[in-house]
């Protein structure tokens, strides 16, 4: 892949509550902000540190399933509701699937290096707690190949991902894998406790790790994960502003208000295949070592890592395929702390998705205000200690079971 | 007829009330997963939920529509194994929306009897009157060629009385729900001398495929829970009583006092007064004259529940579950004031609460409300330190409550040696699971 021929930057990011079951506000009886309360209070938030809408050449929303979960299409035209000075400029929506906020990333990346934008407001909204979660699943579904969805599990996803899960466990052993699987719920609540917006961040279970080793039960669930073991139904908008240098100066932004992009990768596989090996990420693994070598780092330069753990064994298999632990030795990677706020390579430093929350269409955006806030030092509570050697952080967004990945290497600007 | 058999034609018999509807819905539940089974692919279901009022029948459709969507969303992964040949069927909205259907088509709401005369088994769940129970199941067993089996709902009539006045021998069992069925896990399971094995059995598979608690029950009229129930409940409207003769009070504080104790320092979901009310005070009157003529050495009867019903309170629910009014006044399901006989109004708890509680005194520092022990882990140990607390206490609430809780016990134990409950366990257990009690009334506290 060839190198970025313009400089980029990602700053001015902000994420609005991640709200679902977990937070105190939710109450499922009573009515809920929709999709225009999340786009309004994300962007209106990104614009007020950039000074304005007068500055954003074009604006670009991720969104998965409006279509479906709030029976609303053509999300792009929201972008002037905004702010009227967003009118008659461009904007577009992308989709695919989970990796929708990513791609809207990547979108307004390929804005700025053609040099038809200095300024993208990139957004990403998914609001899905209008329908209950048994409903939810068949809208989740589509982000699979619709041919399969009648011999699929009635929760979609995650039979697709307690059937990777069972195959760990058999090669590895389940105790193992649930172990570290246990630990990656325990990391996520305690990480989503340091942060305001988080879904968990009222969480108050005293023993993490034995709620994490739920015994799965296939007559209510799936075979192979619990609840605990899956990322959270959301509503939330996250938004951030992309930038050329020309575009930093035009909104006053410093630099160390700002991280930049050197590098991404964006990867597609066939919806129609069947995984070739249930316990390897292929994509995902592709899309990363692309997006590193487009960067000129390795893992061992990485200061911080926001990845897609939809479910717990996401998490795991992403950590084997990133290269951190071999294959099968992700678990106990996971289990000796390397993935903690403390450890070798912390990751998902707010909760990810297990703790922080998936609004689907939005996480992409979310994950890369996470790492700008980690990166400018802007993360509060969170806030995690990044060493001189290491100023990088990495974002992997994936849509559908391992079809679609974005990934994005930034750095301290 | 084997079990499958047994279920393909089946009648609810006021199948529009309180318990009706639950046992219908239940049972079309049961009836339809049968249906679903591969061996049972070829046979038809019928459920007929007989009524005699076309409105009420018109609204438990729309409960039954509710209640089932809400519980295939429960059971979808099942359902789709079930529903995995239909190839139009394929998202779980699809597979729920035709599993409502499937159930909802099983029921044929009807309003004459005579659809009885072709089923198997018949769920009896009309008024709480034996000449009534009596004159239907003659009617049907005169009616019916297949000789079908009885399973009656009745909390209070001995079941060999409708057995032998309706001459049905063999046929008939106690299968007591208790309110309401499809939340409720106990059944009180009474049979008759003569209750065949099978139909002994059938009653047994079908309650385990309902995930209902069985506990025995000896045929003696209110069986185990409402022996229990109606004793508790005449105990306290005499306690009330007493108050006023003693104590100098009025009749509403001390409904408010007993009331307050029964709930409060007995640690049970609702006070005395409140699950009268919940229950009827025209039910409770009834089940206690049902009762009395069997009973030698005791008078259960309360000239206040027919002074009530006369003056026009009946207490029980709106057909929206909303609780009607009874010796207690209720706001948003709370209760707010208290019966007066002598206005016949209520007065207001805000009027009498300071008074009252004052008469109680301080709650020994280790109670806590019933929601927070019942579902506690520690619920054991909890009790133990409060009721040893409510032991060294003297407080007039306390002793109140003491007194109340040696009563309870008495009559758990009355009911064993009457013979009407097998054991102090079957007690306890109608208790624990019929009455959400958080604990037996045979205990050593």
């Amino acid at each position: 892949m060839k190198k970025l021929r313009r400089k980029i930057y990602m700053t001015a990011g902000y994420n609005t509550i991640s709200l679902g079951t977990g937070r105190k506000e939710f109450n499922p009886k009573k009515p809920r902000p929709g999709l225009e309360h999340y786009l309004k209070e994300a962007g209106k938030a990104t614009l007020k540190m950039i000074g304005g809408a007068d500055n954003v050449d074009e604006s670009v929303v991720g969104n998965f399933m409006a279509a479906r979960f709030n029976k609303q299409g053509h999300t792009a035209a929201f972008v002037p509701m905004i702010d009227e000075k967003l009118r008659y400029k461009p904007s577009i929506r992308v989709e695919g699937a989970c990796a929708s906020g990513s791609l809207a990333l990547a979108t307004g990346i390929k804005s700025i290096l053609a040099e038809t934008a200095e300024v993208v407001l990139c957004l990403g909204v998914e609001v899905q707690n209008t329908m209950k979660a048994i409903y939810g699943a068949d809208v989740l579904a589509g982000a699979g190949w619709y041919q399969k969805r009648k011999e699929g599990h009635a929760y979609f996803f995650p039979g697709q991902f307690s059937d990777r899960a069972g195959a760990y466990y058999e090669k590895y052993g389940k105790e193992y894998a649930r172990k570290g699987m246990a630990t990656w719920y325990k990391n996520a609540v305690e990480n989503a406790r340091l942060c305001p917006t988080a879904q968990e961040y009222h969480n108050k279970t005293e023993d993490l790790m034995a709620v994490g080793l739920t015994e799965p039960n296939g007559n209510f669930f799936v075979d192979n994960l619990s609840v605990y073991d899956c990322s959270k139904v959301s509503d939330s908008a996250s938004a951030i502003a992309i930038m050329s240098e020309e575009g930093l100066k035009r909104c006053g932004i410093d630099k160390k208000d700002a991280v930049e992009v050197i590098g991404y990768a964006q990867c597609e596989e066939d919806l129609t295949q069947d995984p070739g090996d249930l316990t390897e990420l292929s994509t995902i693994k592709h899309a990363a070592h692309q997006a590193l070598e487009n960067a000129e780092i390795t893992i061992d330069d990485l200061g911080t890592l926001e990845l897609h753990d939809c479910f717990s064994i996401a998490g795991l298999l992403t950590m084997e395929a990133l290269g951190f632990a071999e294959r099968g030795k992700g678990a106990q990677f996971i289990a000796d702390g390397n993935t903690a706020r403390d450890g070798l390579i912390p990751t998902n430093t707010t909760g990810g998705l297990v703790g922080w929350g998936h609004p689907t269409g939005a996480t992409g955006v979310h994950q890369a205000v996470t790492i700008w806030e980690q990166l400018t030092s802007k993360a509060g509570d969170a806030q995690i200690e990044l060493k001189e050697e290491k100023p990088y952080g990495m974002t992997i967004n994936m849509g559908g079971d391992d079809k679609t990945v974005v990934s994005i290497v930034y750095k301290r600007a | 007829m084997n079990y499958a058999e047994r279920l393909q034609n089946v009648t609810v018999l006021g199948a529009a009330g309180k318990m009706g509807s639950g046992i219908l819905l239940l049972t079309a539940i049961e009836m339809v997963d049968l249906s679903l089974l591969p061996e049972n692919k070829d046979k038809s279901f019928f459920l007929n939920a007989m009524d005699i009022s076309d409105e009420a029948l018109s609204g438990l459709m729309k409960y039954l529509k509710v209640q089932v969507q809400k519980l295939a969303e429960k059971k979808t992964v099942w359902l789709r194994k079930m529903y995995s040949d239909r190839k139009d069927l394929i998202e779980n909205g699809e597979i729920i929306d035709q599993y409502v259907f499937d159930v909802l088509s099983v029921v044929r709401p009807v309003t004459s009897l005579e659809p009885a005369y072709k089923s198997n088994l018949i769920f009896e769940a009309v008024a709480e009157n034996a000449d009534l129970k009596i004159k239907i199941f003659k009617q049907i067993d005169a009616n019916n060629p297949d000789k079908p089996w009885f399973f009656t709902n009745t909390s209070s009539v001995p079941i060999t009385k409708l057995e032998t006045e309706a001459e049905l021998k063999g046929r008939i069992l106690g299968f007591h729900f208790y309110n309401p069925p499809a939340i409720q896990k106990l059944v009180e399971l009474i049979l008759t001398e003569n209750t065949a094995k099978e139909t002994e059995e059938f009653a047994l598979a079908y309650a385990k495929k309902l995930r209902k608690k069985i506990v025995y029950s000896n045929d003696f009229a209110g069986f185990i829970g409402n022996g229990h129930f109606m004793r508790d409940a005449l105990y306290g409207i005499n306690k009330a009583l007493e108050l006023v003769e003693k104590e100098n009070i009025s009749f509403p504080e001390a409904v408010y006092i007993v009331d307050k104790i029964s709930r409060d320092f007995l640690i049970r979901p609702m006070g005395i007064f409140q699950l009268i009310d919940y229950v009827g005070v025209d039910v409770c009157s009834f089940i206690m004259g049902v009762m009395n003529p069997y009973l030698e050495d005791e008078d259960l009867y309360s000239p206040e529940l027919h002074k009530l019903l006369e003056q026009g309170v009946k207490g029980g629910q709106f057909s929206s579950g909303a609780q009607k009014d009874g010796f207690l006044k209720y706001e948003k399901g709370r209760p707010v004031a208290a019966y007066d006989f002598k206005t016949q109004k209520y007065v207001d708890y805000a009027d009498i609460q300071a008074k009252c509680d004052a008469k109680i005194g301080a709650a020994p520092a280790s109670l806590k409300p019933w929601k927070a022990v019942n579902f506690n882990k520690q619920k054991a140990a909890i009790l133990k330190d409060y009721f040893a607390e409510l032991n060294g206490t003297d407080s007039f609430g306390g002793k109140l409550a003491i007194e109340y809780l040696k009563n309870s016990k008495d009559i758990g134990k009355k009911l064993v040696n009457m013979n009407v409950a097998r054991c102090d366990e079957d007690v306890n257990t109608v208790l624990l699971t019929g009455f959400y009690h958080a604990y037996g009334p045979i205990n050593n506290y």
